[in-house]
């Protein structure tokens, strides 16, 4: 979900000449179980495969597909832009051979959806998005809840401060985020009803030096326990560390860079989701299953690809069976159960109600007790 | 409010500190009659070369050393195209810069997210405890003090030494050089390397002193900043100081209202350094160019 300015430029150079065989590419009737008996299977990440984040974790992803089934050929692609160079770096896959497409980012969506659409045989999957429209038969959007186990997270830091005053630097203002903050806000709230989270914002996915003034800033405030939805991460929690205060993990645990102030963090485990998904459309099962929707897992179905990180040594075991507890309650609830009001005090979502994940996707307000102010779009 | 203020000029200084020393050298080499756009490629080598070098010594300094060293290695490419081959300073600079990228991007990428010693702040005895100005300015990182002599010890070496007066020359009119018995491409080349090593020592300090990590593009286009920054400066040293610390102070200011909660647009903050930077050329306008050094006029116009 990462897209430097610079790369942004070059990449298209790379792509095209990456399409040279894209453009033969022949489709076949539209009575083929899109996906069936394919004998490769194509990945395309936004960013480098070792970001240690995001992408490296949807790569490591890849490779357990690879394992799962040593006969298909996994073809992956790094560094692909949000545009429509996506789309044609999906076509070359596709003239490869390959009939099943995992597009990885956020923003890979629009092209996913083209390339769904010009190959009917082809099985067409996006990670993190939603599709607003009806879904074809050949595409679908699948993501873990990834706010459940920033929400348990959120109990950690809400036990561990003693100021007060949570800190969250994020990126840009996009419903995963949103999502993850009011959780975050949310979990310390159920153990620390007066505590707040001050959101920063970098406008950038990675940008270390904004990060560490974001740090320094939150840290001057009297913030005491960090976290972050950014893609590169080790600015934060190092500025965190030196400056002896808690850190929360995104994406990667990060626990050997704050050896003291880790408390806990969510992070991806993608192998046997996407397996599943490979498995079900080899098989020609594709259509009109749970994956050719906007297919969403969680503790509900406790197969959620994003998983609360090991505890660091602050955290004591009274935080740790709160948050056992709360693990329980969201199988059947959710975070954002009402009563949710908004930062105006305005009640969004009423008491009594356990909103479905399609409504939590669209959220787009800051929960009462996060200081800060989304941009209006 | 006071409060505030405090903070956005010690962020200004923490900020600015990478781009002044990239602007600096920028300075030399515009100075001496080149153009630089390559300075954001040094920026990043020396970057990488400062994290990875103080990743496998253990020192800082080392790291610090190798990216000047680094940063001047890729000026000296951006030397030898434009002053002996006579190439597009423009073309060569911006190609000299994604050879960077690519260089730091492939090397780099055994450096994400791998620990690394770096830079910490120390406050300075006594001066640290003066009010306001203490913690604006004396309780930073060792590289960032180096910083606070780096400009006024180029403005005098400029304005008063032998060393000054040469480069000067090259820059405003070569042929009396020639006439003198010195070689303006010697000069000239050795001001883009040393400007480029400057601009690596900016970079090593983003990355060991600043974010405490190396980043594939992390300069972010802090290089080109410095650049622009060199003309609204009017290739003035002193003035680059502070058009950095304005810089930085931009920079500085978004997170700064965040943190209190303070509601302001986001984009608009975003956008502020580059607004203050086209308002700035808009203002000076064609006046800038009369101060730009004789043989850079030439390479503009």
């Amino acid at each position: 979900m990462r897209k430097p300015l610079l790369l942004a430029l070059l990449l298209p150079l790379v792509a095209c000449s990456a399409n040279t065989t894209g453009t033969a590419t022949t489709t076949s009737g539209g009575t083929a179980a899109p996906g069936k008996d394919s004998a490769a299977v194509g990945f395309i990440f936004v960013g480098p495969k070792d970001d240690y984040g995001y992408n490296q974790a949807a790569y490591q992803g890849s490779q357990e597909v690879a394992k799962a089934f040593p006969n298909l050929e996994v073809i992956t692609a790094e560094n692909v832009p949000e545009d429509d160079n996506a789309a044609r770096v999906m076509n070359s896959m596709i003239a490869k051979g390959a009939r099943i497409i995992f597009a990885t980012s956020y923003g890979h969506l629009d092209a996913a959806l083209k390339v769904a659409a010009e190959h009917p045989d082809v099985a067409v999957v996006q990670q993190g998005n939603l599709i607003t429209t009806a879904v074809p038969a050949n595409a679908g959007t699948f993501f873990g809840t990834v706010y459940e186990p920033v929400y348990l997270a959120g109990i950690a830091a809400g036990k561990a401060t003693k100021s007060g005053k949570l800190g969250y630097v994020y990126a840009f203002p996009i419903t995963q985020t949103i999502d993850n903050i009011n959780a975050f806000e949310l979990g310390a709230q159920s153990v620390n009803p007066a505590v707040k989270t001050y959101a920063v914002s970098t406008s950038s996915w990675c940008d270390p030096a904004k990060q560490a003034e974001a740090a320094a800033n939150l840290l001057k405030q009297g913030v005491d326990v960090i976290t972050q939805h950014q893609d590169c991460t080790a600015t934060v929690i190092k500025a965190t560390e030196a400056a002896g205060k808690f850190t929360v993990g995104y994406h990667a645990d990060a626990s050997a860079i704050a050896p003291k102030g880790w408390l806990t963090g969510s992070q991806w485990n993608w192998g046997p989701l996407y397996t599943d998904i490979v498995k079900t459309t080899l098989g020609g099962g594709f259509t009109g299953s749970k994956y050719n929707a906007n297919f969403r897992v969680g503790y509900k179905t406790g197969e959620n690809p994003f998983v609360q990180s090991p505890y660091g040594p602050m955290v004591d075991e009274a935080t740790k069976s709160e948050i056992d507890k709360a693990r329980e309650l969201l199988k059947t609830g959710s975070p954002f159960a009402g009563p949710i009001k908004d930062q105006e005090g305005k009640i969004r979502i009423p008491e009594g109600t356990v909103p479905d994940y399609t409504t939590i996707e669209k959220i787009d307000y800051f929960v009462d007790g996060v200081v800060g102010t989304l941009p209006k779009a | 409010m006071s409060d505030l203020v405090v903070d956005v000029l010690t962020g200004a200084v923490r900020g600015g500190t990478a781009i002044m020393f990239a602007a600096l050298g920028e300075t030399l080499a515009e100075r001496a009659g080149v153009v630089n756009l390559g300075t954001e490629g040094s920026m990043l080598v020396g970057a990488l070369a400062g994290y990875a070098i103080a990743a496998e010594t253990g020192s800082p300094w080392a790291g610090l050393a190798a990216g000047a060293v680094a940063g001047g290695l890729l000026a000296l490419v951006h030397a030898v195209m434009v002053v002996w081959r006579r190439s597009d300073q423009f073309a060569t600079g911006l190609t000299v810069m994604f050879l960077g990228l690519g260089l730091t991007s492939l090397f780099g990428a055994a450096y994400v997210g791998r620990a690394a010693p770096g830079f910490d702040p120390v406050a300075v005895p006594l001066l640290s405890d003066v009010p306001l100005l203490g913690e604006i300015l004396f309780q930073h990182d060792p590289v960032t003090y180096l910083s606070f002599l780096a400009a006024p010890l180029l403005w005098w070496w400029l304005r008063s030494t032998r060393g000054g007066l040469l480069l000067r020359t090259a820059g405003e009119r070569a042929d009396v050089l020639h006439v003198h018995g010195y070689r303006p491409g010697l000069i000239r080349g050795a001001a883009v390397v040393a400007g480029g090593a400057l601009a690596g020592i900016g970079g090593a300090q983003l990355a060991t002193a600043y974010a405490h990590a190396w980043f594939e593009g992390m300069t972010a286009g802090r290089g080109f900043i410095a650049v622009s920054l060199v003309i609204f400066a009017a290739w003035r040293p002193l003035w680059v100081m502070a058009g950095s610390y304005l810089f930085g102070a931009a920079l500085a200011l978004a997170p700064a209202l965040q943190a209190r909660g303070i509601s302001l647009n986001q984009f608009a903050l975003d956008a502020l350094p580059f607004l203050i930077t086209l308002a700035i050329l808009a203002i000076l306008g064609r006046r800038t160019l009369r101060a730009a050094p004789e043989e850079l006029r030439r390479v503009f116009t």
